[in-house]
């Protein structure tokens, strides 16, 4: 394994969708090379920061609209 | 090790029986079960489609439309998947139609894309304190919108789908209509890209 390899591995190993060999090598390399251990940890909380991250609530304005919108359009009789 | 999405996707703590209750009253025309889960959710498919199209104007047309595209389809809704899967792709689906009108052409997602080319991680630095600890969270949610806006659009809504709306690869590769092998090397270059690009707020050093 080399460092060429962690990162085309990274996305699967970081989905845990390695292999237990291919898996145990990338760990041995990164044991050893300070780079790939920082790429996988910063990728790892790159994806948690974002999978964590709560969504902004809307604005009372937009959130009117919307509901008014819909409330709208769900009333009126089908034709 | 632990897969980097460990959390669970429901953040609101909504338990699903009380959602599969409401589905079966919206679908029964209760408009106001309909409307509870539109508060539910609405925060999340207004950033999707803000984080897809780039706009905000656009972001609550599309909201407004995935929305009654829904409510008017639940006849449709199998319960085979959850509730917010099923409108995550209703939403996506407005989302890029509004992207490619706005752009007056093809924002094509199925195009060849190269992945090699790139892909290599430019700067690798060790991370300061916990990005949640250093910004608030409105400032670290205007960052991610931020520096998802600077993908092309095949490579941020594959991210979106994936590591923010949490649909599987095959998923994703289905809603958007291309394969699972072009899913997987996008995801991977918009994790690396990312990952680039939240170095510059986030690196040990960087001032708050």
């Amino acid at each position: 394994m080399n460092c060429k390899n962690v990162v085309r591995e990274l996305s699967n190993y970081l989905d845990d969708a390695l292999d237990q060999g291919l898996k145990q090598s990338l760990e041995v390399h990164l044991e050893h090379c300070e780079d790939c251990h920082l790429l996988v940890d910063t990728t790892k909380k790159t994806i948690q920061i974002f999978c964590n991250s709560e969504p902004l609530p809307l604005s009372e304005d937009v959130r009117t609209r919307l509901h008014d919108a819909l409330l709208k359009r769900l009333r009126r009789p089908k034709d | 090790m632990e897969p980097a999405r460990a959390k669970s996707i429901d953040t609101q703590a909504s338990p699903v029986d009380n959602e599969s209750v409401l589905v079966a009253a919206a679908r029964a025309g209760d408009i106001s079960a309909f409307e509870a889960l539109v508060t539910r959710y609405e925060r999340k498919i207004f950033r999707l489609a803000q984080h897809i199209t780039q706009n905000t104007e656009d972001a609550q047309d599309v909201a407004q439309e995935a929305f009654l595209k829904a409510f008017e389809h639940l006849a449709e809704f199998q319960g085979n998947s959850r509730f917010y899967t099923w409108l995550v792709r209703i939403a996506v689906n407005q989302a890029l139609m509004k992207l490619r009108k706005r752009h007056n052409k093809d924002v094509s997602l199925d195009e060849e894309v190269k992945t090699e080319d790139s892909v290599m991680p430019r700067e690798i630095e060790d991370w300061g304190p916990s990005p949640e600890e250093r910004y608030t969270q409105r400032e670290l949610a205007e960052i991610l919108a931020r520096v998802i806006g600077e993908l092309d659009p095949p490579f941020r809504t594959v991210f979106q789908l994936r590591d923010i709306d949490e649909l599987s690869t095959e998923e994703t590769a289905e809603v958007l209509g291309i394969s699972v092998p072009a899913v997987k090397s996008r995801l991977l270059r918009s994790r690396l890209k990312l990952r680039d690009k939240l170095n510059r707020y986030f690196q040990r050093g960087v001032p708050q």
